[in-house]
């Protein structure tokens, strides 16, 4: 049964994938532009676990805990530049 | 792979769960008709979406005879306890930037007023 799930759980997310690049190419301001990278990261995410369901591995894992950090680094550091124009003074 | 069919039927159950609901919140952050209700979609269903697909993946592993696994839960969490904060700073950074809302707001944040167009934006002018 989780065979025949995966493979419909991956083409959700890939559509959800591709729901967010729209947004971050297009996005009238930079928040858009922002809000869809840190929503990407989210996605991307769940990709690699659901890729490493699939493979069968946990070794994968630490790569989606790394790009949980960096994606919320990043995020609060550019939002946090557009409201003061510095991040770290 | 020995997994007991009800447990089977229930990581299924969470996957599917956990991938509707995040293509939901990304089909409102590209739908929605204004920065500010953009903000509602990823934030709380994508969050929901992808803490489903967790749980669904540590029940797989975790019963599946390599002992518990720690990633996920770690990756949950951090995920619950940053996106709120994430979504925080980017509602302020907008309202610091004054991002137009849509024009039928009632309720309008505090000198975004669409009517008012001219005053606000020369305000916006001077704090810059």
């Amino acid at each position: 049964m989780i065979d025949f799930v995966l493979p419909i759980a991956l083409g959700l997310f890939s559509l959800s994938l591709l729901m967010n690049l729209y947004r971050l190419l297009k996005g009238p301001d930079v928040l858009d532009r922002i809000l869809g990278l840190d929503t990407l990261n989210i996605n991307a995410i769940a990709v690699i676990v659901l890729a490493g369901i699939y493979m069968d591995s946990r070794l994968i894992f630490e790569a989606a805990l790394l790009i949980a950090l960096m994606g919320f680094v990043g995020t609060v550091a550019m939002s946090q530049y557009l409201v003061r124009g510095d991040v770290i003074e | 792979m020995t997994l007991p069919f009800w447990l089977e039927a229930l990581i299924a159950a969470l996957l599917l769960l956990g991938a509707i609901v995040a293509a939901l919140g990304s089909l409102g952050l590209a739908r929605m008709p204004d920065f500010y209700m953009r903000l509602h979609g990823p934030t709380k269903a994508c969050t929901l979406g992808v803490g489903c697909t967790m749980l669904g993946s540590l029940l797989y592993f975790s019963f599946s005879g390599e002992g518990f696994s720690v990633q996920e839960l770690l990756i949950t969490l951090f995920l619950f306890v940053t996106a709120p904060v994430s979504a925080h700073m980017m509602a302020r950074a907008a309202l610091h930037r004054r991002v137009r809302p849509e024009e039928q707001t009632r309720l309008p944040p505090r000198g975004l007023d669409p009517s008012q167009e001219p005053e606000s934006d020369s305000s916006g002018a001077s704090q810059r």
